[in-house]
């Protein structure tokens, strides 16, 4: 029990990380902002989805992937064909040539659902498939590529290019998926209204409960003998492999785990947001969660939900001002984080708490005094000015 | 041709070659490894020593002839299969995972929970917990259970990786170049170890210092440009006048 509860919460360092998140998350978020900004905080965590799975295949497994967008959009596009099938009943759909199939599918003289739509019909199985296709998906690429041994830059390129075929796809595809337009107008979730307010604090807080209990589970994982695997292959590939392992079904079993991690946030985006569509499969949008990953920190579970919620915040003000500068301004903290801190926010805490941990625990104590006398000096200058 | 009869030797190493690009770094070679027996195979630089350890670990595919473990051909198999198999390969440089602790070092080597699966559900039981301090008593570094590898000297990072080897329990261990860098107490102390744990499997080393293959070899090989130059116990190696000519001369 106790060593479950190490496993789980890694201690008191992870107790507290898991405390400040949760209140943040749970308690100062939902009680400052309004229902607007706090449905775009929602939206950024399910890319915190996508920047878990990172971690664990780029900074812990050493592989890092350039086409997680394909992932997160697989997720999201089996979530929002439900939903688009479930807002296409024969009564509203009654204006179109042929009612009761999505809109987009009547512009482009379909008669007809799809085959590939027919399963989508049913809760379940989309909610399966929003995990279990990303996951397969995952399987049959990591397992031709890893089989063969190929990885580093190549994995990354072979990735990124399964993005930019797959956005293309879909967008040539627009009987079927709805091309460049996306599958939009979602409305109800078995009758539940997701666009009303209520319905967005449930899926806000749904979002968060399921972000800990994933951050849980990933740190059991990473707490037991798959973390230590994963550290070892990352240092010494030909030792781990002349010890007897399949290195290439563990680095398939890291790639399918990320996979299934992104498509999860995919299909929380979707219910959170209202649409999908290729622009956010692509190899732009991948790229961008690779940042948010490097800017939390790649090796940290932590760091990564804050590096997508600091990323995407910066994105939203920054580019409600400046459109046209968002993109250099990636660029630039791109650079920074590689060049300045290539550990992340994570590591620069790290660090800080290294240099300054020793002198607070220090000092706590037996300078407590001075410290309230400075901080009441303190506020009594502020209410005389 | 693969050979269809069966022999009594642990190892069997038939007519092997490999060329790089036409070179032949081994060429034609002939090995057999009895059971218990402790192997030192010697030669100049360049003699395909190491490749040859290569190719019985399945890191490099040889261009012909087959290498037969227990009347199995290893040819073809994939590393870990080999491994599986009961076959053990230490490297010229110390291999060992820095960032993870000596214990974790050794367990990592315990040979349970190898497929994805069984890593998730390893956990650390009594019989991995006994083993690991068996392990790392016979290797001296018991007192260093907690110690992150980064911080062994050389020395103990040669025998960290021979106990992650044990850990495995092989029936056949392959060593390269074990005693580089010790000093002259820490070869006393390995060879020891390596007369300690040759009951039960057999072992090839490969080795220059030949005060120390004096010590412990029961059969010594000579290689020479990929073939195989002599063969005997130390004394007769000592005499023979082609391995003087070409590696003991100087």
């Amino acid at each position: 029990m106790n060593s479950l509860y190490q496993r789980l919460f890694g201690g008191k360092r992870g107790v507290l990380n898991l405390v400040v998140l949760a209140a943040l998350l749970l308690i100062v978020l939902p009680l400052s902002l309004s229902i607007f900004r706090l449905n775009l905080v929602g939206k950024y965590l399910t890319f915190s989805f996508v920047a878990l799975g990172l971690v664990m295949l780029w900074g812990k497994g050493g592989v890092l992937s350039l086409g997680q967008g394909v992932f997160f959009g697989l997720g999201g596009y089996c979530m929002a064909m439900f939903l688009k099938l479930e807002a296409s009943d024969p009564i509203s759909t009654k204006i179109q040539s042929t009612p009761g199939i999505p809109d987009f599918m009547d512009w482009n003289q379909l008669t007809k659902l799809p085959t590939l739509w027919l399963p989508f019909k049913h809760l379940p199985f989309a909610l399966i498939a929003t995990v279990v296709v990303p996951a397969l998906v995952a399987f049959v690429i990591g397992y031709a590529m890893f089989k063969r041994r190929v990885g580093g830059v190549y994995f990354a390129i072979i990735t990124q290019a399964i993005a930019l075929i797959l956005s293309l796809g879909i967008d040539g595809n627009q009987g079927l998926t709805g091309g460049r337009n996306g599958i939009t107008d979602l409305r109800t979730l078995c009758g539940w209204d997701i666009r009303s307010t209520h319905a967005q604090y449930v899926l806000y807080f749904v979002t968060c409960i399921l972000l800990f209990v994933i951050i849980l589970g990933l740190q059991w994982l990473l707490s037991g003998k798959m973390g230590k695997m994963l550290l070892a292959m990352n240092e010494r590939e030909d030792r781990v492999r002349f010890s007897g392992y399949d290195v290439s079904m563990f680095k398939v079993f890291t790639f399918c785990l990320a996979a299934a991690l992104s498509g999860i946030g995919g299909a929380l985006f979707v219910l959170q947001v209202g649409f999908i569509s290729p622009s956010l499969v692509g190899i732009v949008p991948s790229i961008e969660m690779v940042i948010f990953a490097a800017v939390g920190g790649r090796s940290s579970l932590y760091g990564a939900v804050y590096g997508a919620l600091l990323v995407n915040t910066g994105k939203s003000l920054f580019s409600e001002s400046f459109p046209q500068l968002w993109l250099f301004c990636m660029g630039g903290l791109f650079i920074a984080v590689v060049v300045l801190f290539p550990n992340g926010l994570a590591g620069l805490v790290e660090q800080l708490t290294q240099r300054f941990g020793p002198w607070f625990s220090k000092q706590r104590q037996p300078e407590a005094a001075p410290l309230v006398a400075l901080s009441g000096a303190h506020t009594e200058k502020g209410t005389n000015a | 041709m693969i050979p269809t009869y069966n022999t009594t030797f642990l190892l069997a190493i038939e007519d092997l070659t490999v060329s790089f690009d036409g070179f032949k770094a081994v060429d034609g070679l002939n090995l057999y490894i009895e059971k218990n027996e402790l192997r030192v195979i010697i030669g100049p630089n360049g003699a395909g020593k190491t490749t040859v350890l290569d190719m019985i670990c399945g890191k490099t595919q040889p261009t012909e002839g087959s290498i037969r473990f227990h009347n199995r051909e290893l040819i073809g198999l994939p590393e870990h299969q080999i491994v599986r198999a009961g076959v053990g390969r230490k490297f010229q440089t110390p291999s060992i995972y820095e960032n993870l602790t000596v214990l974790e070092n050794l367990e990592v080597s315990f040979p349970r929970g190898r497929s994805v699966l069984g890593c998730i559900a390893f956990t650390r039981t009594k019989d991995v917990t006994e083993r690991i301090h068996k392990v790392a008593e016979d290797i001296f570094l018991a007192d260093l259970l907690e110690t992150p590898g980064a911080l062994l000297s050389h020395g103990q990072k040669q025998w960290l990786e021979i106990g992650m080897l044990l850990m495995q329990e092989p029936q056949l261990l392959m060593l390269d170049e074990p005693v580089a860098g010790m000093s002259a107490g820490e070869r006393e102390q390995t060879a020891e170890l390596l007369k300690r744990i040759t009951p039960g499997r057999s072992i090839i080393i490969i080795e220059h210092d030949m005060e120390f293959v004096a010590r412990i070899a029961h059969q010594v090989t000579v290689l020479h440009l990929g073939k195989l130059l002599a063969e005997g116990t130390m004394e007769q190696i000592r005499q023979n006048p082609k391995v003087i000519e070409v590696y003991l001369g100087h």
